[in-house]
């Protein structure tokens, strides 16, 4: 049951169509369609807005700016700067002016086409250089630092000075923002909404529609994807369609076509990142000064926590003695950047590989050797730049494993000979950990909550605050309640999340879900058995300890009962079959003054191997062969934890690879559909892809099942990709000089980088 | 009026509009929502749907297609099996429980998408004889983005689909009823605003009479207009029904192609004459849109990326051009007049091409075709370079180039040539060769490439090329 490879909760649903999806849904109601009018220019100011003809326009029911707004127009999710509708002032392309309400999708759209809008236009911010240099931040500058970099600099035996830049990434779900909205009895409404918040969705739809929270009722069945994508930006298409659904009493839907979603929601932030490091002359790290500079776009959204969260895995898995990171949050006319699975960290991350590198590169040795030598270690080697102590056995254990599985020593000279023999394509290798923070730093966030109840046919019915958005946390949770129950995993149903079963609920975010659902649904299990067992107790007079549970029902010495009469036979004792669980994370604590705590419960490790093949003429470049090995402590559900993992390193691939954001110099994005944004295909999956879970190592932690959370770390694997395709650009000239390769590592990029060693 | 059958139900509409999409009939007009949009411009593969039609063995090909960049009026004659139809009696269908067995859906959202393109790999299996099994899964779903798995899973699936080979599904136990009902509906049936000519005569009747109709074939671009720039087309003269507008034959030295024939069919007919350009079709959009897209359109669209032009430049091809006037010939390169501009007067349509066997030389050359893309699978070239060469030892005999991605029209590059003609393939030519092409191009800066990387991997080609014809190098 607990370790068990059951299908996904929906997967039968998935292949037949049957799985519901929120437009699927919205057709059962013969909705209105909503689209959105959105900012031509990326900075400057509205002077004159005519929607005339938008009003006008075949099937237009509604049209609304921000003065139609009852309540607060600012959605921003922390801090304010996300207005739903703006009034005057735009701050990038794509920014909502203006909504219609139509009968169609197609006359909804066709319909803002047709304002006029005039603008002052200004010079739009478009890069985080420009930023930097006017100190233009959506948020203060941020600094965590310890001991005496300037000494250590000072005193290196090898002293590196490095800049590169890590591009963002489009979410690109399958299903794009929708949300439908039905309006009910005393002006309350529901929303039923593509959405990994939705408690946050409740509480904005309420302040927009200036409606208490009990008020409105958000449901989330499903997600079509949201790695983050979902958290704060699935909000404006609740908000919309609930207030055109309340000020015209019908079903609304408000899905943006691809495009739209592309330009008007936000993705991961692309980073600037500088480090000066110094090491001895054992090419041990002595000291690194961080500049890890995000690109936020317009507003705050969660860029504090983001570029907090990057600074928190610049150290990833090494030891930095003495260390300086500083994280600015830089405000550009681009639409505010968001969460994307690793929320800061892979883009902090990468930094300490790309430094990894380069220190190997001037030893002259084998870059994993430098890592090795680097890792966190106990001899008073464990503590962070953020003073928590980490725990120095895994990692090291799991990467030893992982060299000799994948067979990383020999593959390297093979590489090598391969290299000194082709003319064209060239070879890389590498191999890099992944140390990832499990906890949100927002401390609050760490709680949840979960209800069971248990029906008099037996049947068991479980809700709670996680969100399912394809990441397998329904059927892991449901392990979970029927592991504690004793039940069939068959017999728990999952219903939707929503607002009004288990209320104030945090994001499903963080890879947090299971630990913190999991362990609320588990609280809930137990206060109900307990109360079965006292029953039984009573009924077969004996202790409570001597009861058996399992599949079949309860089992005692004197007898036993099926589920369906256990339950119903509790019932008629009066006894509450309903029960709430609850769950805080224990031990978390970060006092962001000093910067110093323990931010995360523990940390999730892995790594990865991968080879890849250039052509040194074109830049073109294929991933070979993965090897990767990660620790999911005990895994609850291994094929979902796999399928978690593995789809982290392709989607970290497709970052760090063929994925590129682009923006024209008015700040109009130009990457904006599959047609010119590229995720990876079928064919981009290494032919050679070796996956595992490290055995026999249980979460030190008392979390659920002592497992780990999943649902992030993942995707920094594909760090080894990027890294290795830098080790096969060295080959170009013969490993004279190291690459200063950005990401993504585009065919462009990669020529690019070759051209700059040829040049010399 | 397409007449069609939806699983095994008989179809009749009257009242569609004529640029209404399949994707948009099924979920808005028939309430089946099993099939989902992904992104509206045939990129993700989430709306695929599997076309059953009548072939010329009076058989039943099932083909994979994009529902949301296929018109509805193209139903006409077929059989519409969207993934609420395959499980049957209760019981999934292999190509389902394939995909649960193997965890091949997280989110699911894509899933059905990949369920009707394996439902197709599974139905084609009997015909994927030359190639690996791996090679049949990539060239199957390669059109199917899926966020969520790393695809890892769904190639197990296929795998485990493919090896499934001792059962009759429902559609095969109802061949011979569905072969009767789709024989019995007329080929051709004019409906609101679409258009179905018989003939050629036709065909250019209807465009002599129907200035404002758009000539239609697979749609796979066109559907573009609806989708994405929200264009309405009032009336659309749909080629697939004209006589003959499909076929490929042998006239004399000449490979005559018909401007309908869809590009998966192209594919089988060029690649025992040209393997390479068979090759180039597997990078060439998705084996949906390959079986909807045909030669004619990629020609005519006159896309500057389009990938099929620089093939045919350089293997020296001409068009048919033809309307009720009759019938004239020009060469391809002739065709492409400016950015998306053809010499294709108003009443004419594009009939066929015409491909000489030895590409004009008077022995075959070697054809060697490069596209260079961000992404292998369904991606838009960058660049794409062709060289056609006839070599003497190491000496260039005769060649002949031209380029995609490179000018606002896939172009010769007739510099390159005149430097190359009767030359030594050496380094030094190759640097002259490479300052040819900055004179032949001027390409430009896009979202897909900057103007320097263009020029750059347009020279850097030669290098290659010059591999492949010499030898020398190694790999």
């Amino acid at each position: 049951m607990i370790g068990e490879s059951n299908a996904h909760d929906s997967a039968h649903k998935h292949v037949n169509g049957e799985a519901l999806y929120v437009d699927d849904l919205a057709a059962q109601f013969q909705p209105f369609y909503v689209a959105i009018g959105g900012s031509e220019i990326a900075c400057g100011e509205i002077t004159a807005i005519d929607l005339d003809a938008v009003r006008s326009a075949d099937g237009v029911i509604d049209v609304v700016t921000v003065a139609d707004i009852p309540g607060h127009s600012d959605i921003g999710p922390v801090f304010p700067g996300d207005p739903l509708m703006v009034d005057r002032e735009i701050e990038f392309h794509g920014q909502a002016i203006f909504a219609v309400l139509a009968s169609s999708q197609q006359q909804a759209r066709a319909a803002v086409r047709l304002a006029r809008i005039d603008y002052r236009e200004s010079d739009p911010v478009l890069d985080i250089e420009t930023a930097m240099q006017r100190e233009y931040y959506v948020r203060p500058p941020y600094r965590i630092a310890r001991g005496e970099v300037q000494q250590a600099l000072d005193d290196a035996a090898i002293r590196l000075d490095s800049q590169f830049s890590v591009g963002g990434q489009e979410h690109f779900y399958l299903e794009g923002q929708v949300a439908l909205a039905i309006a009910g009895e005393d002006g309350a409404v529901t929303v039923h909404s593509s959405n990994q918040n939705p408690t946050e969705a409740q509480k904005l739809v309420a302040e927009v529609l200036a409606l208490p929270m009990n008020a409105v009722v958000v449901e989330t069945r499903r997600m079509g994807g949201g790695f983050g994508g979902k958290e704060t930006q699935a909000s404006a298409c609740c908000c919309l369609a609930a207030l055109f659904a309340v000020r015209n009493r019908k079903a609304v839907v408000c899905r943006l076509s691809r495009g739209d979603d592309m330009r008007m929601t936000g993705k991961r932030h692309g980073f600037l990142n500088r480090y000066e490091a110094a090491c001895d002359g054992q090419g041990l790290l002595t000291g690194v000064r961080y500049v890890l500079a995000g690109q936020c776009g317009n507003s705050p959204d969660l860029s504090d926590a983001i570029v907090d969260r990057a600074m928190l895995h610049c150290d990833n898995a090494y030891y930095i003695p003495d260390v300086d990171i500083t994280g600015l949050r830089c405000k550009t006319n681009t639409v505010s950047n968001t969460a994307f699975r690793g929320f800061g960290g892979p883009q902090g991350l990468i930094a300490a590989e790309a430094l990894m590198d380069e220190l190997a590169f001037a030893l002259q040795q084998d870059p994993l050797d430098v890592r090795k030598r680097n890792f966190y270690a106990a001899n008073g080697r464990d503590v962070t730049p953020y003073q928590q102590s980490v725990e120095t056995k895994t990692l090291p254990l799991l990467v030893d494993q992982l060299e000799q599985s994948s067979d990383y020593r020999a593959r390297r000279d093979a590489i090598r000979q391969f290299n000194a023999n082709s003319t064209y394509h060239k070879k890389g290798i590498a191999l890099t950990p992944v140390k990832f923070g499990i906890s949100f730093t927002a401390i609050h966030l760490n709680q949840a909550g979960a209800i069971v109840h248990l029906y008099t046919d037996g049947s068991v019915h479980l809700n709670h605050g996680g969100t399912e958005m394809g990441q397998g946390l329904f059927i892991k949770v449901a392990q979970v309640v029927a592991a504690e129950l004793g039940v069939a995993v068959e017999a728990v149903r999952v219903s939707a999340t929503r607002t009004d079963k288990v209320p104030n609920t945090s994001p499903t975010a963080a890879s947090s879900g299971t630990d913190l659902n999991g362990m609320a649904a588990r609280a809930a299990c137990r206060v109900l058995k307990q109360r079965l067992a006292d029953h039984a107790a009573r009924v077969f007079d004996c202790d409570a300890s001597e009861l058996v549970f399992d599949r079949d029902g309860i089992r005692a010495a004197k007898g036993q009962l099926s589920w369906p009469e256990l339950a119903n036979s509790a019932w008629m004792a009066r006894v509450s079959l309903s029960a709430n669980g609850y769950y805080r994370t224990p031990d978390i604590h970060f006092d962001r003054e000093s910067g110093c705590g323990r931010p995360f419960y523990y940390y999730a490790n892995g790594a990865a191997v991968s080879e890849v093949e250039l052509d040194t003429l074109t830049g073109e470049c294929r991933v070979l062969r993965a090897d990767i090995l990660h620790d999911v402590g005990q895994s609850i559900n291994p094929a979902v934890d796999i399928g978690q993992i593995e789809g982290g390193y392709i989607q970290g691939l497709g970052w760090l690879t063929s994925e590129e954001l682009k923006w024209d110099d008015s700040g109009r994005l130009l990457s904006d559909g599959p047609a010119t944004y590229k995720i990876p295909a079928i064919g981009d999956t290494p032919p050679v892809f070796n996956v595992a879970l490290l055995e026999d190592s249980p979460n030190a932690e008392a979390t659920v099942y002592r497992s780990k959370a999943v649902g992030e770390p993942p995707l920094m694997l594909a760090t080894s990709a990027w890294c290795a395709i830098r080790d096969a650009i060295a080959a170009v000239d013969n490993y004279q000089t190291f690459p200063r390769l950005n990401a993504p590592a585009t065919p462009e990029e990669i020529l690019r980088c070759i051209d700059s060693l040829r040049d010399r | 009026m397409p007449h069609f059958y939806l699983n095994d139900t008989e179809v009749l509409e009257t009242a569609l509009p004529p640029d209404l999409t399949v994707l948009d009939y099924l979920r808005e007009r028939r309430r089946k929502c099993g099939t989902k949009e992904g992104c509206a411009s045939g990129d993700c593969g989430a709306c695929t749907v599997v076309v059953a039609r009548l072939n010329d063995d009076g058989d039943l090909n099932y083909e994979a297609i994009n529902s949301c960049i296929a018109f509805a009026g193209s139903l006409h004659a077929s059989q519409l099996i969207t993934v609420e139809d395959l499980q049957h009696e209760g019981q999934l269908h292999p190509a389902q429980q394939a995909m649960v067995d193997c965890h091949g859906s997280q989110c699911g959202f894509c899933t059905p998408g990949f369920v009707m393109s394996l439902f197709a790999l599974w139905k084609n299996a009997a015909q994927l004889k030359d190639e690996s099994t791996h090679a049949s899964i990539e060239r199957y779903l390669g059109g199917n983005l899926c966020r969520c798995t790393g695809y890892r899973p769904i190639v197990d699936a296929a795998e485990k689909l493919l090896a499934t080979t001792v059962y009759a599904d429902q559609f095969e136990q109802q061949k011979a009823q569905t072969i009767k009902n789709l024989s019995a509906i007329s080929a051709q049936s004019d409906d609101n605003q679409y258009y179905r000519p018989a003939d050629i005569s036709e065909l250019c009747e209807m465009r002599a009479r129907l200035p404002q109709a758009r000539i239609v074939a697979g749609a796979t671009d066109l559907a573009l207009e609806v989708t994405q720039k929200l264009a309405r087309l009032d009336a659309l003269i749909d080629v697939n029904t004209v006589a003959d507008f499909n076929q490929c034959h042998i006239d004399g030295d000449h490979m005559v192609v018909g401007a309908g024939l869809s590009l998966s069919d192209f594919a089988d007919a060029i690649k025992p004459v040209f393997p390479d350009v068979a090759s180039l079709m597997l990078r060439f959009g998705s084996q949906q849109v390959r079986n909807r897209g045909t030669v004619g359109g990629n020609i005519a669209n006159a896309s500057p990326i389009g990938d099929l032009p620089p093939v045919l430049i350089a293997l020296n091809a001409t068009l048919v051009l033809q309307s009720s006037r009759g019938i004239r010939e020009l060469s391809i390169e002739d065709f492409f007049l400016d950015y998306r501009k053809t010499a294709l007067k108003e009443d004419e349509v594009v009939r066929a091409v015409r491909v000489p066997m030895h590409g004009g030389f008077d022995q075959a050359p070697q054809l060697k075709v490069y596209k260079i893309s961000k992404r292998l699978d369904d991606d838009i070239s960058a660049v794409c370079a062709v060289f056609s060469v006839v070599m003497s030892g190491d000496k260039i005999e005769q060649i002949s180039s031209a380029f995609g991605g490179m000018a606002a029209i896939p172009r010769r590059a007739s510099a390159l040539e005149k430097i190359c003609r009767g030359q030594t393939l050496n380094e030094a030519l190759i640097k002259k060769g490479g300052e040819a092409l900055e004179r032949d191009f001027q390409p430009i800066s896009d979202v897909r490439a900057s103007a320097h990387y263009r020029r750059r991997v347009a020279g850097n080609l030669l290098y290659r090329l010059a591999d492949e014809l010499t030898g020398t190098t190694s790999a």
